[in-house]
């Protein structure tokens, strides 16, 4: 516990890094993800190849690997990207993947007499989907989103590997310089993962409650 | 189906305007796909001869990065055979009637869903050492990825047994079956049907998270790449890197696009046929096991 308080820098450091990454990779994701939806249901074909394209590629593509080309491939063709951003976007793009496929779901599940109705009145195709279709959709989506949330919270763990000093980093990185410690440096690391994903699923599920749709 | 009702069926004016933005669609994507190519040919990096290293054996790069692939597939297909076992064991722990057995399989499993994964990978490489045992990359991967994927497992097992209508439990129990006869002979088998694409779905993802041996050292695929990388550098420069790294990508990418297909073959078959009189042993899906960042 003492090795704890008097490294307690450390671990602040390390997690407000975690959670930099966490909260803009999870902007850029969010984004990303609704544009995608959108191409997907959009009437125009190549849009919604290209986002299933998309979607399909990184959905079964390793988050290491995004990683990997992102760090160590793109500088190959003259494109070098500092860690931090580097991760950012690597979650980011990789995270995009499945916030689109929640709000596709979403999408599917808003009653077809909605999107029937704004038709009827005359809204476009974009209209609709932003003034009727969406607002519902984000609602009933708050639970899927709110797992995605949390599960790249834990997926920023992987910067470790790839030279970001985030929360996972401490324990290589303590397991050396303080090698007696190790427990105690594990017992930090997962209490500080706990702080930010057990209130996010608190939020959540208020946020659920309040959201919900009564039909 | 959304697509036909989110718009009307369009009529002359809005087909010229799909037929337009079609048209700027495909010119964007191939304008993205030419800069790309503009990028690479700059670079030098589109000549044959730096891509023909990957099929030429004398250069070594394809039997190492097919060594890296087996690497991978073997931690992998051992996670996977001892995620599952552990899974049931603690889903079985879980909705035991025992409180001793009860509450450590529920903290167990809730433990190890709450942690990322690295981190336990890094606790199995890390915490036996210290203690005096000596712990191999891939047994540590392997470790990290039983513990964590059992946990999630086990909570899609015991959704899937919870999913049984109770009226055969009764029946078991009513015709004098045992409590572990009940669970082996009636619950499992019926609650397999129904898991079976999540539970396919889940081992797509330890697939994907077998890559993490890369940051421990383990000589799977990626840690493959990037040694054959820093070989080379030494005679070539970076010549062949962009190349290898490509190589590595395709390969993940298309193992797991085939085991998704896989999943996905499997799902519509078995939505298929449905052998009770109700057709009530349609599987689940992801999001009525409330893992909808379970595949993250």
């Amino acid at each position: 516990m003492d090795f704890l308080i008097e490294n307690i820098d450390l671990f602040a450091d390390a997690m407000g890094q975690t959670l930099l990454i966490s909260a803009l990779a999870g902007l850029l994701a969010l984004v990303l993800g609704t544009l995608l939806a959108a191409m997907r249901v959009s009437p125009i074909p190549p849009l919604r190849g290209l986002a299933t394209f998309y979607v399909e590629v990184f959905r079964n593509t390793p988050l290491t690997v995004v990683f990997f080309f992102i760090i160590f491939g793109l500088p190959q063709i003259d494109t070098v990207v500092s860690p931090l951003p580097g991760a950012i976007v690597a979650v980011g793009l990789y995270t995009s993947a499945f916030v689109c496929e929640a709000i596709r779901s979403g999408i599917n599940s808003i009653s077809a007499g909605q999107a029937e109705a704004a038709r009827a009145i005359g809204l476009t195709f974009s209209q609709s989907l932003r003034e009727v279709v969406l607002p519902q959709a984000f609602r009933t989506v708050v639970p899927p989103l709110g797992n995605v949330w949390i599960a790249m919270v834990k997926n920023t763990s992987i910067a470790a590997g790839f030279f970001i000093a985030e929360l996972s980093a401490l324990l290589p990185r303590l397991a050396n310089a303080a090698a007696d410690e190790l427990i105690a440096t594990l017992f930090g690391v997962v209490i500080a993962y706990l702080a930010i994903t057990l209130p996010s699923a608190y939020v959540v599920s208020r946020l659920e409650r309040r959201a919900a749709i009564l039909r | 189906m959304t697509a036909p009702i989110l718009y009307d069926n369009p009529g002359p004016k809005a087909r010229r305007r799909i037929l337009i933005g079609t048209i700027v669609g495909i010119a964007l994507i191939l304008a993205l796909i030419g800069y790309i190519l503009i990028k690479l040919a700059g670079n030098g990096q589109l000549e044959g001869q730096r891509w023909a290293v990957l099929f030429d054996p004398r250069s070594s790069v394809p039997q190492f990065l097919l060594d890296g692939l087996v690497a991978t597939l073997q931690v992998a297909a051992l996670g996977m055979v001892s995620a599952t076992i552990l899974g049931a064991l603690l889903a079985m722990g879980r909705l035991s009637d025992h409180r001793w057995v009860r509450v450590p399989a529920t903290t167990f499993i809730e433990f190890f869903r709450a942690v990322p994964l690295l981190v336990v990978i890094f606790a199995a490489f890390l915490l036996p050492p210290s203690f005096g045992l000596p712990i191999s990359a891939y047994a540590a991967l392997v470790v990290g990825l039983t513990l964590y994927n059992g946990a999630v497992i086990a909570e899609i097992v015991r959704a899937g047994i919870l999913s049984i209508d109770r009226g055969q439990s009764e029946a078991a129990y009513g015709i004098g079956m045992r409590k572990w006869q009940v669970m082996t002979f009636i619950l499992l088998p019926q609650a397999i049907r129904r898991m079976l694409p999540v539970l396919i779905a889940q081992l797509v993802v330890l697939l994907k998270d077998s890559s993490l041996g890369f940051i421990i050292g383990y000589f799977e695929l990626l840690r493959s790449a990037r040694s054959l990388v820093e070989f080379f550098r030494v005679d070539f420069g970076d010549q062949y890197s962009f190349q290898i790294y490509v190589a590595a990508a395709v390969i993940y990418i298309s193992v797991n696009v085939v085991l998704s297909i896989f999943a996905r073959w499997l799902d519509k078959r078995l939505a298929r046929s449905k052998k009770s009189p109700e057709g009530e042993t349609l599987p689940l899906t992801a999001e009525q096991f409330g893992a909808g960042g379970g595949g993250v």
